[in-house]
Order: C-alpha cells, then structure tokens, then sequence
C-alpha cells in the first residue's frame, strides 16, 4: 500500500511543478509579446479601445501584482474571459475537454491493447519473422509524423475504402438527438440508450484514434518486447519452467506480469505526451477538442485562452504523472527505494 | 593527421582497439543501422548540395506555371507539380536543407546548454542540484509541442521563431540525461583522483567527467534530431513553422491537405519525406545504441 512517506514527496514535487509551469505560462504570457490587449484588438483598434482592454486585463499593473492576481485567479478557476467569444475561459476549456479527452483515452487503449500482445509476441519469437516486422513496424510508427498517418488513413480508410467517417464526432443524423450529458460521446449515447448513435461515434473515433496511437504504440511494442526478453532470463521464470509449467502460463502469469512495470510507466508518460499529439490530429480530423481551441487562440491570439489551454495541458499532465507514480509506488515498493537514489 | 593517429597508437592498448572493433561489429551487425546510416547520409548530401542535384532550382521560391499545375508524377516530375506547377521534388529536397537546418540549430543550442547545467548540477550536488533540476522539471511538465506553440504564438510565426521556440525547450532533455550520468561518475576513483591532484572544478566537469558522458549523449542527439524534425514539421503544419513560399515539409503538407484525395501527391510526398528522414535517424541512433551499448530513455 502507499503509504503517507511515499504520498508527501511526490505531492510536494507535484505542487512545485505546478507552481513552476505557472511561472513559465505567465511568463510566456505576459513578458515575452507586445501588449496583449493590442494583438487581441489587431492593428486597426483604436488607442482608446486597447487601453480599454488593456485596464479591463489588468495589464497596468506592476508585473508582481498581475501575477498574483493570475495566481488567484486560477486557484479559484477564474481563467478570465476569451477575448474572441467573450466567454469564460474555463466554461469553454471544460466544454472542449471532454472530446480531447476521450479522444486519447481510446488512443492509449489502442496503444496498449496493439501494442502489449505485438510486444510479447516478439519477444516470445525472438530473432524470427514476426519479431523482425514488428521491429520495422515499431520504428516506422515512431517516426512517421502524426499529420501524415492522419492522412494517409483519411485517404484510404476513409475517401477509397469508405469505412470510417474522416471529420467529427458524430454524423448529423445522430448529433441533433445526443444531448449532452458528460461532454464523452461514447457515454452520453449510451446513457440514451441510442446504440447507432454509440457505434457512429465509435466509427468516428476510430481513425484519429489509431492514428494518434502510432507513435506511442512503437515505444510500447520496443519496452514490452525488451522487458520481456529481461525477464525470460531470470532465476524465477527458469525455476517455473523446471517446475514444468506450461510456456504460455509462464510467459502470461510470471514475465509479463513483471515485465509490465517499465511498460506501465511508459504508457502513463504516453498519455500525458498525446495531449500535444491531440494538437495535431485534432486539426486534420476537424475533432471539436481542447487542441482545436488551442490553435485557434494562437492564431487568433487570444492570450487568456492561451494560458487557460497550456495550464490544463499542464495540470493534466502532471496529475497523470502523479498518479503513475502511485500506481508503481502500490506495485513495486522497490521504485521509490532506487527514485531516491537516482 | 599522422602525428595524431600515432599518437593515438601509442595511447590505445590493443584490447582497447579489440573493444572498438567489437563495438564496430555490433553496429554493422544490424543491418537497420547500416541503412539508416545510408539514408541520413544521402538525404545530408542531397541537401547540401541542393542547388546543383535539385531538377528544378528556381522552383523553390514564389515560381509559378499554371499551365504545368498539380501535374501527376512523371520522368519530367518524378514526385509530381503542386497547385501553381512547381516541381515537388525540388522542394521536398530544399525542404529538407530547413528541416536539417531546425535540428542542428536546436541541438546546437539545446545540447551544450543542457549539457553544461547537468553537469553542474550532477558534480554539485546539494541545493544547486535541487534547483536546477525543479527547473528542469517544470518545463519537462507540458509536451514540447505544447509550449512550442504557445512560444511561437506570441511571434509573428517564421522558420527562426520556431527553431527558438523548439530550442528554448530543449536544454531540458541534455539537463536530466548528464545530471544522471555526471551523478554516477561523481564518486568513481578517476575523479577523486582529479580532486586531489587539485584539479579544477571547470577541469573536472569538462576534462575528467565529459569525455565520460559523451556516448550515451551522441545516442541521444542522434534520436533526438528525428523528433526534433517532427517537432518542427508539426508546427509548420499548424501553420507556426515555415511560412510559404518557403519549402518547409510540414507547410507543404498541409498545403497540399486541399487536394486530397485525387492530387495525393502534393500532400502525400512531403509526409513521406518526413517520415524517411525521421526513421533514418531512428535506426542510426539506435545502431549506435547498440555500439556503444547504453541506456537512453527517448
């Protein structure tokens, strides 16, 4: 079990972390570009409309004192309002939330539930055929850029074979009778009771699913297969083979179990690392997310988007992180010994 | 030259030549590192000498000719036209001179950067260490991309922003990988050694425990350039990156996304060049992984 002296590190690193990032977002923000207010309002603005926003920001004061009303703000959720809709910035992150978010959800389980069986295979056929393609295979997904697989699977998948929807979350004939209840389309259709409104959401997860996988699902395939051939060679997986266990049993029961631990690890780090993958196939996939909204206040310059967009991000990443760190610390009391010494 | 390898000669033990020469072999042994030394090398030279090997010079720039626009690949245009005729593969082949340029700009900056404070942070230790390393873990906490974008946000977006913006982040990587490795040389014997000779603390770090650290650090540039590349070509996909007419990879991409799916290979043929260099450095750097036989968490 975790216990209060494991808990209290990694919750003080987690807060320091947090209060860092809010340094480097604010810094970003408000130090590096002109005046906000100004980019916001674009060139034609008038001298009195910037210095209208500029006040109503808050940018006139001392840099310290913006900062702690930053700070204050996002302790009690006030992100300020978008300066294109006008719209509280959190009302609109948690409303784009949930698609991001269900989006990498289905992209991590593609990324384990392909790449863990490939993984073991591998390792179970090592230096033969199949262990040489995965091989290729996980190289090629590592490198091959998220915004060309995105096409090239819009391209076969969806325009010549025509299997899968390329935009979206939902076709129209189903989006007008969804209503939204938690913002995830896979739950809310089911919380109807519309089944071919849960299979066509499905069918639009799956292409930006998979293709966001990709790149992940190689390093799942190389840490499973590497961790597994680790293990084959230790003391206890001969001693069970000498018992006389049958190879499957060994393989499922002793070495993956163990072998999971690295690729555990992997995949928490995965998970935090899709949000910015989520940038790029949200835009080729038109998927109405979190990452869309990021770009389009870049584009439109929209600081306080901007922040609220980048802290999430961040929060998020580094509660995954948090929480696979428990994971392990409840798995594997040994990490936390060797983190230490690290 | 000379005196240099004979000096060397009378330095280097045989068995230490044996142990070079073991490494050598476990490099060319895979055959996915021989080719991906081959492509890095050829698409480097290609790049470099672009002027004279592209088919079509002038097309890198604001060229048009309508009358030869989003042409299907040929003998004249192996890789086919783009929507205002100019010659795909001369611009993927400039194309790569930018994206080769990102990723030597990035390390080049990155690398010493995050070398020289993992170092002090490794040797050092104690409260130094701490914060440095907290440093380092903010900006480890949100994806680079994320931040990339948030930096390149503020900038009127161009090629320069974008390489800044990519290598503002990257020292963090260089800072945790030598901070581990100087920690663990910190207490061996050669050290101590230094430190009492009364070796300087400059000395110890960059003569005693660099030269120490250095493969494990060349496995790690080597993949990095690939993500470093895709990185870059991400933003420039989003439109933060390269700005046309210039030949960046990821702007052409997304140029070409508007005539999917008859003309693919105005989009089809950049990706893929992307895609080749990457995994070029991916099987190299992990060729030379397997040389020198270290562990790099990529």
């Amino acid at each position: 079990m975790v216990s209060i002296r494991q808990l209290l590190p990694r919750l003080s690193g987690m807060v320091i972390s947090l209060l860092g990032l809010s340094v480097v977002v604010f810094t970003i923000s408000r130090v590096l570009p002109g005046n906000p207010a100004r980019m916001a309002l674009g060139a034609r603005a008038s001298e009195e409309q910037v210095a209208e926003l500029t006040a109503e920001m808050g940018l006139n004061e001392p840099l310290p004192v913006q900062y702690i009303e930053y700070m204050r703000g996002l302790l009690v959720g006030d992100l300020g309002q978008s300066l294109q809709t006008r719209n509280p910035v959190l009302e609109e992150i948690l409303f784009k939330l949930p698609a991001t978010l269900e989006l990498i959800t289905i992209a991590t389980l593609f990324m384990v539930g392909i790449g863990v069986p490939l993984g073991v295979i591998a390792a179970r056929n090592r230096g033969g055929l199949f262990d040489n393609a995965t091989r290729v295979f996980a190289f090629s997904a590592v490198s091959v850029p998220s915004f060309f697989i995105g096409i090239v699977f819009q391209v076969i998948f969806g325009y010549y074979l025509d299997w899968f929807p390329i935009t979206g979350r939902l076709s129209l004939e189903y989006s007008d009778s969804v209503a939204r209840y938690t913002g995830f389309m896979l739950i809310d259709t089911l919380l109807q009771g519309a089944i071919g409104g849960h299979a066509n959401a499905w069918a639009h997860l799956v292409l930006p699913a998979l293709a966001l996988s990709f790149g992940g699902m190689g390093q799942v395939i190389r840490i499973t297969r590497s961790s597994m051939v680790d293990i084959e060679g230790k003391d206890f997986i001969e001693a069970s083979r000498g018992y006389g266990m049958a190879g499957w049993l060994v393989a499922y029961k002793y070495s993956l179990k163990n072998a999971f631990i690295p690729t555990l690890t992997i995949i928490g780090l995965l998970y935090a690392w899709l949000l910015g993958g989520a940038f790029i196939i949200e835009i080729v996939f038109g998927w109405p997310g979190l990452a869309k909204y990021g770009v389009q206040s870049v584009l439109t310059t929209d600081v306080n988007a901007l922040v609220g967009v980048t802290m999430t991000i961040g929060i998020v990443f580094v509660l995954t992180n948090f929480i696979v760190d428990l994971i392990l610390d409840w798995i594997d009391p040994r990490i936390q010994l060797a983190g230490d010494n690290a | 030259m000379s005196t240099e390898s004979s000096r060397l000669d009378r330095f280097i033990s045989p068995s230490r030549r044996e142990l070079w020469y073991r490494s050598y072999r476990r490099f060319t042994d895979q055959p996915m590192s021989i080719v991906g030394a081959v492509i890095v090398g050829g698409i480097i030279t290609v790049a470099v000498l672009a002027p004279l090997v592209a088919p079509y010079p002038a097309h890198v720039g604001s060229y048009t000719d309508f009358a030869n626009a989003l042409e299907p690949p040929s003998l004249d245009h192996p890789l086919g036209t783009d929507s205002v005729g100019r010659d795909i593969l001369t611009r993927v082949i400039f194309g790569y001179r930018l994206s080769l340029l990102l990723a030597a700009t990035v390390l080049g900056i990155g690398v010493p950067v995050g070398v020289l404070l993992g170092l002090v942070a490794g040797y050092t230790g104690g409260w130094v260490d701490a914060a440095i390393m907290r440093a380092t873990d903010t900006f480890l906490a949100l994806p680079p991309l994320v931040l990339a974008l948030a930096i390149a946000s503020v900038f009127e977006p161009t090629l320069e922003i974008a390489i800044f913006a990519v290598a503002s982040l990257w020292w963090t990587w260089y800072a945790r990988l030598t901070r581990g490795l100087a920690a663990s040389q910190r207490d061996e014997q050669y050290v101590q050694a230094a430190e009492l000779a009364g070796a300087s603390r400059t000395h110890i770090m960059l003569r005693e425990i660099l030269p120490n650290c250095l493969s494990p650090l060349l496995v790690k540039v080597t993949l990095d350039a690939g993500i470093v590349i895709l990185t870059g070509a991400s933003l420039s996909f989003i439109g933060l990156g390269v700005q046309p007419p210039r030949p960046g990879l990821g702007t052409m991409v997304a140029n070409g996304t508007k005539f999917l799916p008859q003309q693919w290979w105005v989009s089809i043929f950049p990706g893929f060049a992307i895609f080749v260099l990457v995994l070029g450095f991916n099987m190299l750097g992990d060729g030379l992984r397997d040389m020198f036989d270290v562990e790099v968490e990529q």
